[in-house]
């Protein structure tokens, strides 16, 4: 137990220069490069006098160094400032579209699980069959389809063509979003609610989108789930499995893929960066008002804060993720702790 | 008769089989994404004879015509042939992809190799940072790189090339650490070989065959990045020819059923990461035989 708490606090101690370098690169990317957020803000015509004020009060015309060491304390603060376009702080506006992103992501990274364990777990018991050669096919041609073209597709074969989901949006007009709305995360709120109606909106609201994100990952997983169940399969604890006459199914299925899915769990830390950013393409396109969304709407508008704090949120995000899949890692196997 | 091109080929054909006996499918995987590769890189280098119309034309026929004989894949809203603009488009994407990865390699891996060789404090911060970087989702830096910089082909390229830096860096550093540590490389330096020396002589040449393989991964990553960028409508003016602008601009058309404006671009953009990967994948199973046995 003394060396899992060691890890632990260890492995938390390493996530604050990652947060802390993270961090740094946001303000590098958002306050240092070339491009003046003022005069953007305001166009081109605005007078010297109302860019010089602006900039003073949002506190860009001190040097560099301070800008970065008030930035740091507002976050430590968990200040991310105000919104340079509408009268809103930026953390507000983030509660308020964070819920949509995660229970997007939640259900696409459930997809995944569903479509990419079971048939890259299949095509390592079949490794070399034809099964397993168009499984990977799939998995490569999956991984290289864009998410929002694939999106795209099935809002026009799903939503036009057959006109059975709704193409946008996380609720339909018959549903009040206030009458159950307590967490921002919908499904969670209408059920504690009792709404099922809303829930049935709620949820086929919620399907193409994460069809469209949870298909679009299956590929990276059917690839990891393969490499791993071939590595377990060829241990001596399988052969000794079958050799006592277990059915072979029991054997895979159970037994192999028990096993090959810790390296599986560590991996789904690392695919939280590109789920994320399958989820800003996925929000473009199905309208979803998630973190994406939000990120690229001020973009078109300037709004400076709220970039960087969206930025921000997702650097602190991965960084929290990670640390939490480590220590799981270490909890489910020992040997990690050493 | 000896050098018909018919002979050409058919010794072409037996060269190919007997590699495909030797290596399998994977030696197929890797046909299959370097013929669809050359194909687009062909299309793209003779756009001007190949396309029918030129891709800013407004006047090529009806206002979203659908496909058909006159126009193979149809036309968009301001009356330009779609077929067109998916050939000179292929100029785009491929350029800024692959510019964009050997910018980022020339970077990564030197960093990498200095990194890895001279260790140290300098070795861990910029490991770190590295580190740090890597674990960041990519597309969203891109997404932040591209908007504050002005459109353009160089701010795109710079935004997609940053962000793979790292991939390069963490591949060459470990590389370089289990090399350094080689017998060849003591006895280079037993001699007095200067550090230069072993690095360019002895460790390089050793680090560089593996970046063969992630380059290509590489480039078809790129390309997707590439096109996420343009589809948000970010890196890239709207006078460039490009796929993911083309299909920002098709979505629009999708509730009122113009499919091929969506369908085109986006199928293109998908076959040409497939290719890309499709080569990487068949190298790095057949340049790595231990993968083989698998």
């Amino acid at each position: 137990m003394k060396n899992l708490l060691s890890y632990i606090i260890g492995r938390t101690l390493l996530t604050i220069p990652m947060v802390f370098i993270l961090l740094t690169i946001v303000f590098v990317v958002v306050r240092v490069m070339p491009g003046d957020p003022v005069s953007s803000m305001l166009g081109g015509h605005a007078p010297e006098k109302v860019i010089e004020q602006k900039k003073e009060e949002l506190g860009l015309n001190k040097p560099l160094i301070v800008q970065y060491g008030n930035y740091l304390w507002q976050i430590c603060r968990l200040d991310l400032g105000n919104s340079m376009i509408y009268k809103q702080r930026v953390i507000d506006t983030i509660r308020e579209k964070l819920p949509a992103t995660i229970e997007l992501t939640f259900f696409g990274m459930l997809i995944t699980l569903l479509v990419g364990v079971p048939l890259g777990a299949y095509a390592a018991d079949k490794r070399r069959s034809t099964q397993d050669y168009s499984i990977r096919l799939y998995g490569i041609v999956i991984y290289c389809i864009p998410v929002y073209w694939l999106g795209l597709m099935l809002q026009m074969i799903f939503g036009i063509w057959l006109d059975i989901f709704p193409i946008a949006g996380r609720t339909g007009a018959r549903v009040f979003v206030a009458t159950f709305d307590w967490s921002g995360f919908y499904v969670l709120d209408t059920i504690v609610a009792g709404d099922f109606a809303a829930l049935e909106d709620v949820l086929i609201h919620l399907f193409l989108p994460s069809v469209t994100l949870g298909l679009t990952l299956s590929g990276i997983f059917i690839r990891l789930t393969r490499a791993n169940m071939l590595d377990v399969l060829k241990s001596d604890y399988i052969l000794a499995a079958e050799a006592r006459g277990i059915r072979h199914r029991r054997v895979v299925y159970k037994h192999a893929l028990m096993n090959a899915f810790v390296p599986i769990l560590t991996m789904m830390g690392l695919q939280v960066a590109i789920l994320m950013a399958g989820a800003v393409l996925t929000e473009t396109t199905f309208s979803w008002p998630g973190m994406g969304r939000l990120l690229l709407e001020r973009i078109y508008l300037r709004d400076y804060p709220t970039i960087q704090g969206v930025i921000v949120i997702f650097a602190v995000i991965v960084a929290l993720v990670s640390l939490v899949v480590d220590i799981i890692y270490a909890l489910v196997d020992p040997r990690v702790r050493y | 008769m000896k050098h018909s091109p018919t002979a050409a080929l058919a010794g072409l054909i037996g060269r190919f089989s007997r590699m495909g006996r030797k290596y399998g499918v994977e030696w197929w995987i890797l046909v299959a994404g370097a013929v669809i590769i050359l194909g687009i890189i062909s299309m793209a280098m003779f756009a001007g004879v190949i396309a029918p119309y030129s891709p800013y034309d407004q006047n090529t026929g009806p206002q979203l015509a659908p496909p058909g004989a006159e126009h193979l894949m149809g036309t968009d809203n301001l009356q330009r042939d779609v077929f067109s603009r998916i050939i000179f488009g292929a100029r785009t994407i491929l350029g800024v992809a692959i510019l964009a990865a050997i910018i980022s390699s020339l970077v990564g891996i030197t960093m990498g190799l200095i990194s890895g060789f001279s260790g140290g404090v300098f070795d861990r911060v910029l490991s770190l940072i590295m580190d740090s970087v890597y674990s960041f989702p990519g597309l969203i830096l891109a997404i932040a790189f591209a908007a504050m910089l002005e459109p353009g082909i160089i701010s795109i390229t710079f935004a997609v090339a940053v962000i793979y830096i790292p991939t390069y860096f963490r591949l060459v550093r470990g590389q370089t650490l289990t090399i350094k540590e080689e017998l060849y490389v003591e006895a280079a330096r037993a001699i007095g070989a200067p550090g230069v020396t072993i690095l360019g002589k002895y460790i390089f040449p050793n680090v560089i065959a593996t970046t063969a393989v992630v380059f290509t991964m590489n480039v078809g990553d790129a390309i997707m990045i590439e096109a996420a960028l343009t589809y948000l409508g970010l890196g890239l003016p709207p006078s460039v020819v490009d796929w993911g602008m083309d299909l920002a601009m098709g979505k629009k058309f999708l509730p009122s059923g113009q499919w091929w404006l969506i369908t085109f671009p986006g199928a293109m953009i998908s076959l040409l990461a497939v290719g890309f990967t499709m080569l990487g994948e068949g190298l790095s199973e057949i340049l790595n035989p231990r993968l083989l046995e698998r």
